[in-house]
């Protein structure tokens, strides 16, 4: 479904971020990307959504070499992946409600089918009283939530969730690792990149671990060694 | 597609209600930069009134023989009409109108009116004055053509001459005047519209996050762009409001003074006879420099 072949990204000469990174992901794999701050692991999952280009080496997104997908192309790649940040990347001048609907509307569906399934979501995620409020009207928890709701909301084949644990407590933490489980069990690949040791132990998931821009370890039933 | 373009305006027209803030400060700033635009149409508009004024009191004169008929001197008028589309106005004055104008003129003057008499007969000479567009060469061309073409033996003399240093003076004038306020309106525009720029700049600068993540989640450029290009329209058309009402009122109530500096130019007669010119200007810039501003600025976003 993913697959990295060879890849190296330098920002500034001397700068290199990734070096010579080759793996595979496939359809339904739980994913999970270890490494310290400033291994890599935004990058990678920037290069995963076409956020960057590799300065060499290619990204398959399926058939598709991103470094040769056209604009358009690269946008309906973004649409199928539902992404979920440490900073929860919310729209802050949209309510609740509106966050969610945004990612239908970019869809294109109709009004009909947003306005059937964005208080559905909602409810299932908790967020059902707050739909009118704005990002900034809620906890760290209830953001990661709504950003959770919105990478849902579009029935994604991939989830993207980058340090997703990043900013939440424990029992915040261990609640959206559960729901990302959940999503993996229905089938839906997901790619986790932490640098969160209790959870990647728990989790029992491949892990693929980068230091340096490097992958050091990649393994079916892995856990977190750096 | 239909839909799209009703979601971009309901997002526009959203962001625009619950930003007041910076949607004021970009209306206010665009509001001064029309204001300015206007002023200058203003100002070039009393400018031309001014160099016509002055350029219409300049003339030359072709003096004919006592001579000359009436049809002739008319055929002559033809030919100089057709001589160069610069030309604004050319005036038969007859022996006996010349002499009527003179008696008008010096009605007090005893001296020249005993003179005059002593004379007896008429002895003012049957002329064309001619205007063109202030230009000297111009006003040579003609007298030269006059004093050397088929018809110059009809003609006794050309006042070009005399005329000559005053006619090349006030065009120099005038020109200078027009130039100047050219130069002058074009750096104002510029830095007007750097400062309208730089503000959208600072509105757009706060939903740069905003417009990163519309693009992580596979927003299309135009869906994202979109409502800022509305909101350039939104903010022109109201700084359009504002300047047209101001503009009104302003030469409403300034007509009078500006008569008395200006005697025989009303600003507001002005304003309303080249009306659709101030609203094209007025509309075309604010809506054109706040949806190119935010075009820009959007597109570097887009880019990151």
């Amino acid at each position: 479904m993913i697959k990295f072949n060879n890849v190296t990204k330098i920002f500034q000469a001397k700068d290199v971020v990734l070096e010579d990174i080759s793996f595979q992901i496939e359809k339904g794999e739980f994913v999970c990307i270890v490494g310290k701050s400033g291994a890599g692991k935004t990058t990678l999952v920037r290069l995963i959504l076409g956020l960057e280009i590799p300065t060499s080496g290619e990204v398959y997104f399926g058939d598709l070499n991103l470094n040769e997908a056209n604009p358009i192309k690269i946008q309906e790649i973004r649409r199928k992946i539902g992404c979920i940040h440490q900073d929860y990347k919310l729209l802050p001048k949209k309510t609740v409600y509106e966050n969610v609907a945004y990612i239908m509307q970019v869809e294109g569906k109709n009004n009909e089918e947003i306005a059937k399934e964005v208080p559905k979501v909602l409810d299932i995620i908790g967020l059902k009283d707050k739909t009118n409020n704005f990002p900034d009207q809620l906890s760290g928890g209830e953001k990661q939530r709504l950003a959770i709701a919105r990478a849902l909301v579009n029935h994604p084949d991939i989830i993207i969730a980058d340090e997703p644990t990043g900013n939440l407590d424990p029992y915040n933490s261990y609640e959206v690792i559960s729901l990302l489980q959940k999503i993996n069990q229905a089938g839906r690949t997901v790619i986790l990149s932490t640098h969160d040791r209790e959870i990647i132990n728990k989790l029992g998931k491949r892990v693929i671990t980068i230091e340096s821009g490097k992958i050091i370890r990649d393994e079916k039933a892995g856990r977190f060694i750096i | 597609m239909l839909t799209n373009f009703k979601r971009i305006l309901n997002f526009a027209v959203n962001d625009f209600d619950r930003n007041k803030g910076v949607s004021l400060a970009a209306i206010f700033v665009l509001t001064i930069t029309i204001l300015l635009v206007t002023g200058l149409l203003f100002f070039q508009g009393m400018m031309n009134y001014l160099t016509i004024q002055i350029q219409d009191k300049i003339d030359i004169t072709a003096y004919f023989i006592d001579g000359a008929t009436e049809s002739e001197i008319l055929e002559v008028k033809n030919e100089i009409l057709k001589m160069s589309p610069n030309i604004k106005k050319v005036e038969y004055v007859s022996k006996d109108q010349a002499l009527a104008f003179f008696n008008e003129k010096h009605k007090d003057d005893t001296v020249l009116t005993r003179a005059l008499q002593e004379v007896g007969d008429n002895p003012f000479l049957p002329s064309l004055n001619i205007i063109t567009n202030g230009d000297p060469v111009q006003y040579a061309s003609i007298s030269n053509i006059l004093q050397n073409s088929d018809f110059s033996k009809l003609i006794d003399k050309v006042d070009f001459s005399q005329k000559k240093d005053t006619i090349e003076k006030v065009y120099s004038i005038t020109r200078n005047v027009n130039m100047f306020g050219l130069i002058l309106g074009i750096i104002l525009i510029i830095i007007a519209m750097s400062v309208v720029f730089s503000t959208i700049k600072l509105v757009i600068e706060n939903s740069k996050d905003e417009i990163s993540t519309m693009k992580t989640v596979g927003a299309s450029d135009w869906f994202i762009r979109g409502p800022f290009l509305i909101q350039g329209v939104i903010y022109g058309i109201i700084s359009f409001l504002i300047c047209i009402l101001l503009s009104l009122i302003f030469a409403y109530f300034l007509s009078s003074k500006i008569q008395v500096m200006l005697p025989g130019f009303n600003i507001f007669r002005y304003f309303l006879t080249n009306w659709w010119i101030f609203v094209l200007i007025q509309l075309g810039f604010g809506i054109g420099v706040g949806v190119i501003s935010a075009f820009i600025v959007v597109k570097r976003y887009l880019e990151i």
